[in-house]
C-alpha cells in the first residue's frame, strides 16, 4: 500500500471541530479506572478482613495460603482476574483511550508519538485467551464460595452478604462467557456451520455467546463494580463497622 | 421558516477557507439538502459528492460540525440549533475541491485483498452460514470509518494499514461459508491488523450500524491469536493433525 | 488541445450492474476493456436496487419455469417487448444468478440450503432473489470484486460526452475527469453503452444525479435508434414526505411481504381497480389508481395513500425490510412496524432505449453496443420489478460476448477523427468562454416541472406539445449558458454536459408520447384511453435524420408459433 496521501492529520491533541462534550466519557473512564486500581492495590496490599463468617472477599478467592510465600495471599490469585480484565478487548478499548489518548475521542486531535498499536510491544495482548482460561477456574471457586455463603455454622440460611456474592458472581460469570475469545473458541472459528462438526450445537451456542457478548462494555462495568462492592462488604463486616444482615 | 447558517469549506489541495451561506430551513431537511440550496441558488460550483440521497451509495461523506457523517443522513432537527452547522471534506483523504477528496487509496487497498476462491460450485448454504457475513456484505463504501480511524487520520499509516472499511471486507470474506483461501499471512503482516487498537470509532461512524470491531476486527484477531500465538492450539494440531 | 489517450479494445461505459458484468466478460475473453463511470466505482444507481432480481429458479414455488417468467414478462410489458429478449431472459436468468453465487454473493436462504424468493407484482409465482431490501449493493459489489480481481481497468469520476466514429463504425469516445476537468480520448475498437436511465428528467423521481439519460442521447448523436421511449415507468410508491425526500424509494419489496395500500377512508382501493392482483398489480396499473386516488380526495394529508406493513411482527419487518425500516425512522420519523407510511408515484425506470439485437445487444452503429437500462424493447410497455437486475446481467453478459467478438474481428484500431474530437472538445469548454447570468440549476428546475406536469402519468395530446415547445425553449436557455469556476471538480459545468443529454431524452420521450395515440402499459393518453390494436404491433422509433429528430414506427418483431402458443396457454 504506497503512501499516496499528504499530511491532512490534526496536529495538536485535542484540536477537533466536534462541538459536543467529546472530552466527558473517557475522563469519567480514567477517574473509576485510577480508583478502582487504588483500590484493589490497597486491599491486596492488606492481608486482612477478607473473611467475616461464611464470607469470602472475591479477592482473596480462591484462598491460598502457603509457608513459603510471605506476601498477601491475594497476589496469588489476583494476576488472573487483573490479567484478565488488562488484556480484555474492552478494557483495552477503554484505557487506550482515556490513559494513551490514542484516540481521546473520535475526530480529536491526537499527541503524535510513535503509534504501534497492538504490535511489538503489545502483542502479548494475543495472549487474552490464556486469561480467560485461568478466569474461568477463578471463577469456578467464585460460585463454590457462593454456595458455602448459603450455610451458616452448618444450616442454610442466607444474608446480606449472600446476596452481595451472588450477585457478584453471576456479573462476573456474564463479563467472563460474554467474552471475545470465548465467543471465538464456542463457534466463532467455524466458517460453514452447516458443514462443521457438530455445527448446529456451535451454531447455537454461537448465538447466545454472541448475544451477551453485544453488551460486554456492560458486564465489563458491573462486574468491576460488583468486585468492589462485594470486597468492601466483606472487610467491613470483617472489620465490624457494620453487622451482616441476616435475611433467614 | 427561518435561515439557518453553514459554513462550508471551499478550497482545494492548496489551501481553502469556511464561507458563510444562509439557507431556508423546511421540515425533515438532511445537510445534503442544504447544500443542495447552496449549488441551486448560491454556489453553483460547489463540489459534492452524492447519488442515492437515502444513506445507500455511501457518496456523501463529511464531517458535520466535527463529526465524520453521512450529509443524506444527517438531520439538521439532530444538530444544535442557534449556532452555524460546520460542514468540511472528510480529514483523512486529500482534497480535491470543497467537499470532495480523492479516496483512491481505498480502491488500491481493496485491490490488494486476496480474493474469493469458493471451494465448490453451488453448493448448498443455509441462512445460519450467511447471517454474520451478510452483516458485512451491508457495507456501502463510505470510507468514513477509514476518516474517523486515527491509525490513518492522526497516524498515517496508509502505507501499511488496511483500515476498518477492508478489515470487514476481509471479515466478509474469511467467514464466508464457501471460500476456501487462507489470508492469515495477509492479514498478520500486510493488513496491518495489529495496528487497530480497537477503540471503536469506527463503529461508532459506520452508518449501516456494522459492528465493524465486536463483529469483524476482534474475531479476525482471534483467528490470527489462532494461527500465530496460540502455543495449545499448536501442540494440539501437532498430536492430532489439523483440522 | 490537451488531453491524455487511453487504448482498450472494448470500452464499457457505465458501471452499474450491466456494465460490469459486460467488462467481465470481455476481460474473460482475453482481450483489454476499460470501464468508465461518472461516479465513483461501486456508487452506480444499481446499488439503490432493493427488492430482488427476478429468475424462474423455482426455489419456493415448484411450479415456477422460464416459460411462465417468460409470459409474465410479455404480459407485463404488453405484448410490446422484444419477444427474443424476454425469452433469452426469462431462459438464462437463473444461471446468472447462480453464477453471482459462484463469485462470492450470499443471497437470503430458503429452510433448504437454497436461494430464498420473494412474490412482486406481475409474478405469477415467488420469483425475486433477494438479500433482504438490498439486493442490488450485493450484485455491484460481487460485481465491483469479480472485475477488480479480473484486471479490468476502471476510469471513475470520467464522464463520456460524444462517441467518436471513424466512417460508419465506433472509433472512439471522448471525456472529462470530472476531478481536474481535463479530456481524455479513448481509442477503441468497440463499445458497450450501459449508461443506465434518465429519471433525472422529472421533478420527482427515485434517480440519482447520474441518471440523465447521457447513454440514449450519446447513442442517438451517434446516429443510432431509440425505441418505445415514450413508456417511462412510474413507480407507484415513492415517498412523499419530508420535502427533500420527495420521490425517494420505497421498494416494491414491501407489498412483496404483504404490505396493504389504503386510501384516507381506509379502503384497500385497488379493490376497484385490479381485485385480482390487488397490491401486487403491474407498476403501471398501481401508481394509476393511486394518483387516482389522490386526484378524487382520497388521499393522505401530504399528497399520497398508505403503505401499511405494521400488522406483520416487528421483528420480520426489520430483518426483512432493514433499509426501509430506518429510511423511514431516520428520513421521516414513521416507525413502520407501528405506523403506516405515506407513498405516492415516482419516476423510475425507462423501458425505452437503443434499439440492440437480442442475442449481442448489438445497436444499428457497428462496434456500438448496449445493455442495461440504457437499451429498449425487453420491457415493452411496463417493466416487471426485479426484470431489470436480471436483465443486466442476461444481457451485460451478452453484449460484452458480442463485443469482444467484433472487436477480435477488427485487425486493427479504427482511426479516430482528429477534426471531429476537437470539435466535441471545443463544444464542451465553450462554456467557460461565455457570459450570462442563467443558472443550469434553473433550466434544469423548469425542465423537471414541465416534464412532470406535461408528459407524466396521464398525458394528452394539448400538454405534450406544450412540453414539446418548452423543451425547445429549454434547448436554447442551454446552448447560451455561461460557466463560472473553474475546471476542477465543477458540478455547474457538468450540469450543463449533462442537461444536454436530458434534454435530448425528454424531447424523445415527450414525441413519442405525442405518436402513440393508445394507451398501453406505462404509457396513459386521457385522450386516447383505450389500447388500440394498431399501435400494439408498432414501435416507435426515435433516431437523428440531418441533424433533427426523427420520429417513425416499425413493427413489433414477430413470434414464433410455439412462443404465442405459449402465451395463449398462460392467458
Ligand atoms: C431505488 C431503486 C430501486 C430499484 N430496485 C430494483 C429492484 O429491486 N429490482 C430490479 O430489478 N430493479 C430495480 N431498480 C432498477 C434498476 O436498479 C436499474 O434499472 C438498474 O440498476 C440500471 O442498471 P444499469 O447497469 O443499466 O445502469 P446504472 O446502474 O444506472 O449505471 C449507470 C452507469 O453508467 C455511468 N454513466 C452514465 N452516464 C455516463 C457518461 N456520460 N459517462 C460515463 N459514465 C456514465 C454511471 O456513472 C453508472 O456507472 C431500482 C431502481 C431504483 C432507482
Ligand atoms: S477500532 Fe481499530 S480500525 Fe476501528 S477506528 Fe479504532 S483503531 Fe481504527
Ligand atoms: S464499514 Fe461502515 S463506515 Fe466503513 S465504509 Fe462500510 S459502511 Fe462505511
Ligand atoms: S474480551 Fe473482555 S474479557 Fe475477553
Ligand atoms: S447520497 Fe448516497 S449515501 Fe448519501
Amino acid at each position: 500500500m504506497e503512501k499516496t496521501v499528504a499530511p491532512a492529520a490534526m496536529v495538536k491533541f485535542g484540536t477537533t471541530q466536534r462541538k459536543d462534550a467529546w472530552w466527558a466519557a473517557p475522563t469519567a473512564t480514567v477517574a473509576v479506572l485510577t480508583l478502582f486500581v487504588i483500590y484493589s492495590m490497597v486491599r491486596a496490599f492488606e492481608n486482612n478482613y477478607y473473611i467475616a463468617g461464611p464470607y469470602l472477599s472475591p479477592f482473596y478467592s480462591p484462598l491460598l495460603l502457603f509457608d513459603w510465600w510471605p506476601l498477601s495471599p491475594a497476589f496469588l490469585i489476583l494476576w488472573a482476574p487483573a490479567g484478565f480484565r488488562f488484556t480484555c478487548y474492552y478494557y483495552r478499548k477503554a484505557y487506550y483511550r482515556a490513559y494513551a489518548a490514542h484516540p481521546f475521542a473520535c475526530a480529536v486531535g491526537e499527541p503524535h508519538r510513535d503509534y504501534q498499536g497492538e504490535t511489538k510491544l503489545f502483542l502479548f495482548q494475543n495472549l487474552h485467551r490464556f486469561f480467560l482460561y485461568a478466569a474461568v477456574v477463578v471463577l469456578f471457586f467464585l460460585w463454590h464460595d457462593v454456595i458455602k455463603a448459603f450455610s451458616f455454622g452448618g444450616h442454610f440460611g442466607m444474608g446480606f452478604g449472600t446476596l452481595v456474592l451472588l450477585v457478584n458472581t453471576v456479573l462476573l460469570s456474564g463479563y467472563t462467557f460474554s467474552c471475545h475469545s470465548f465467543r471465538h473458541f464456542v463457534g466463532g472459528n467455524v466458517d460453514c456451520f452447516s458443514c462443521a462438526k457438530a455445527g448446529r450445537v456451535r451454531f447455537k451456542l454461537w448465538k447466545g455467546v454472541s448475544s451477551i457478548n453485544e453488551h460486554h462494555m456492560l458486564w465489563a462495568w458491573t462486574s468491576l463494580f460488583a468486585v468492589m462492592a462485594a470486597d468492601l462488604y466483606v472487610r467491613l463486616v470483617a472489620c465490624g463497622a457494620i453487622h451482616d444482615l441476616r435475611i433467614f | 421558516m427561518p435561515d439557518v447558517t453553514f459554513k462550508v469549506f471551499r478550497g482545494d489541495a492548496k489551501g481553502g477557507q469556511a464561507i458563510d451561506y444562509p439557507v431556508p430551513i423546511a421540515p425533515g431537511m438532511v445537510v445534503l439538502d442544504a447544500l443542495h440550496y447552496i449549488q441551486g441558488y448560491l454556489a453553483p460550483d460547489l463540489a459534492v459528492r452524492w447519488n442515492c440521497k437515502a444513506a445507500k451509495c455511501g457518496s456523501c461523506s463529511a464531517e458535520v460540525n466535527g463529526k465524520p457523517a453521512l450529509m443524506c443522513k444527517t438531520r439538521l432537527d439532530s444538530l444544535p440549533t442557534g449556532r452555524p452547522i460546520t460542514v468540511y471534506p472528510m480529514k483523512t483523504f486529500p482534497v480535491i475541491k470543497d467537499l470532495v477528496c480523492d479516496v483512491s487509496w481505498n480502491y488500491d487497498v481493496n485491490k490488494k485483498i486476496p480474493p474469493y476462491r469458493p471451494a465448490k460450485d453451488g453448493r448448498k448454504i443455509y441462512q445460519e452460514d450467511v447471517d454474520r457475513v451478510q452483516e458485512f456484505r451491508k457495507c456501502i463504501e463510505c470510507f468514513l470509518c477509514q476518516d474517523v480511524c486515527h491509525v490513518l487520520r492522526e497516524h498515517e499509516k496508509k502505507a501499511e494499514f488496511a483500515g476498518p472499511r477492508f478489515f470487514v471486507r476481509l471479515a466478509g470474506l474469511e467467514m464466508h461459508p464457501n471460500d476456501i483461501t487462507d489470508r492469515s499471512e495477509f492479514l498478520k503482516n500486510s493488513s496491518g491488523l495489529g495496528l487497530c487498537n480497537i477503540t471503536k470509532c469506527c463503529t461508532e461512524v459506520c452508518p449501516e450500524e456494522i459492528h465493524i470491531t465486536d463483529n469483524a476486527i476482534i474475531p479476525l484477531k482471534e483467528r490470527v491469536a489462532d494461527r500465530f500465538f496460540d502455543p495449545l492450539r499448536w501442540v494440539f494440531a501437532k498430536i492430532f493433525g489439523r483440522k | 488541445m490537451n488531453y491524455e489517450t487511453h487504448e482498450h479494445d472494448v470500452l464499457v461505459i457505465g458501471a452499474g450492474g450491466a456494465g460490469l458484468r459486460a467488462a467481465v466478460e470481455v476481460s474473460a475473453k482475453g482481450l483489454s476493456v476499460g470501464v468508465v463511470s461518472k461516479s465513483l466505482l461501486g456508487k452506480a444507481h444499481t446499488v439503490m436496487a432493493e427488492g430482488g432480481i427476478a429468475a424462474a429458479m423455482a426455489n419456493v414455488d415448484a411450479k415456477d419455469s422460464w416459460q411462465t417468467h417468460f409470459s409474465d414478462t410479455m404480459k407485463g410489458g404488453k405484448f410490446l417487448n422484444n419477444w427474443r429478449m424476454a425469452q433469452l431472459h426469462a431462459q438464462e436468468s437463473p444461471d446468472r444468478i447462480r453464477e453471482l453465487e459462484d463469485w462470492g454473493a450470499l443471497f437470503d436462504r430458503t429452510p433448504d440450503g437454497e436461494i430464498l424468493q420473494r412474490a412482486f407484482g406481475g409474478h405469477t409465482y415467488k420469483r425475486l432473489c433477494h438479500v433482504g431490501d438490498r439486493t442490488g449493493l450485493e450484485m455491484i459489489r460481487t460485481l465491483q470484486d469479480k472485475g477488480v480481481h479480473s484486471g479490468i481497468d476502471v476510469y471513475m469520476e470520467l464522464t463520456i460526452f460524444r462517441l467518436l466514429k471513424d466512417g460508419g463504425k465506433i472509433a472512439g469516445a471522448i471525456g472529462y475527469w470530472r476531478k481536474t476537468g481535463e479530456f481524455v480520448v479513448f481509442k477503441t475498437k468497440a463499445i458497450v453503452l450501459a449508461t443506465g436511465g434518465g429519471g433525472k428528467a422529472y421533478q420527482i423521481t427515485s434517480n440519482s444525479w447520474e441518471c440523465t439519460g447521457d447513454g440514449h442521447a450519446l447513442a442517438y448523436e451517434a446516429g443510432a435508434e431509440l425505441i418505445d421511449m415514450e413508456f417511462f415507468q412510474f413507480h407507484p410508491t415513492g415517498m412523499v414526505w419530508p420535502p427533500g425526500v420527495k420521490g425517494l424509494l420505497v421498494t416494491e419489496g414491501v407489498r412483496g411481504e404483504g404490505g396493504l395500500l389504503t386510501n384516507n377512508k381506509k379502503e384497500r382501493f385497488m379493490q376497484r381497480y385490479d381485485p385480482k392482483m390487488m397490491e401486487l398489480s403491474t407498476r403501471d396499473m398501481v401508481a394509476r389508481s393511486i394518483y387516482t386516488e389522490v386526484k378524487e380526495g382520497r388521499g393522505s394529508p401530504h399528497g399520497g395513500v398508505f403503505l401499511d406493513i405494521s400488522h406483520l411482527a416487528a421483528e420480520r419487518v426489520k430483518k426483512k425490510l432493514p433499509s426501509m425500516y430506518h429510511q423511514f425512522k431516520e428520513l421521516a420519523d414513521v416507525d413502520i412496524t407501528r405506523e403506516p407510511m405515506e407513498v405516492g408515484p415516482t419516476a423510475h425506470y425507462m423501458m425505452g432505449g437503443v434499439r440492440v439485437d437480442a442475442e449481442t445487444g448489438a445497436s444499428t452503429i457497428p462496434g456500438l453496443f448496449a445493455c442495461g437500462e440504457v437499451t429498449g424493447g425487453m420491457h415493452g410497455a411496463n417493466r416487471l420489478g426485479g426484470n431489470s437486475l436480471s436483465d443486466l446481467v442476461v444481457f451485460g453478459r451478452r453484449a460484452g460476448m458480442g463485443a469482444a467478438e467484433y472487436a477480435r474481428k477488427l485487425n486493427s484500431f479504427p482511426l479516430l477523427d482528429q477534426g471531429e474530437l476537437e470539435k466535441a472538445a471545443k463544444d464542451m469548454e465553450t462554456p467557460f468562454q461565455r457570459s450570462g447570468d442563467e443558472n443550469p440549476y434553473q433550466i434544469h428546475r423548469e425542465l423537471q416541472e414541465s416534464m412532470q406536469s406535461l408528459v407524466g402519468i396521464f398525458r394528452m395530446e394539448e400538454d405534450l406539445k406544450k412540453g414539446i415547445n418548452k423543451i425547445e425553449e429549454l434547448k436554447h436557455r442551454a446552448a447560451k449558458l455561461a460557466v463560472k469556476g473553474e475546471r476542477t471538480y465543477n458540478p455547474g459545468w457538468h450540469l450543463v454536459g449533462d442537461l444536454k443529454s436530458l434534454l435530448t431524452v425528454s424531447e424523445a420521450v415527450a414525441n413519442a408520447a405525442l405518436t402513440r395515440k393508445e394507451s398501453r402499459g406505462a404509457h396513459s393518453r386521457i385522450d386516447y384511453p383505450n389500447m388500440d390494436e394498431k399501435f400494439g404491433k408498432l414501435n416507435v422509433v426515435v433516431s437523428r435524420k440531418n441533424g433533427e429528430m426523427n420520429i417513425s414506427t416499425s413493427p413489433v418483431p414477430e413470434m414464433p408459433e410455439e412462443l404465442k402458443r405459449l402465451l395463449a396457454e398462460n392467458k
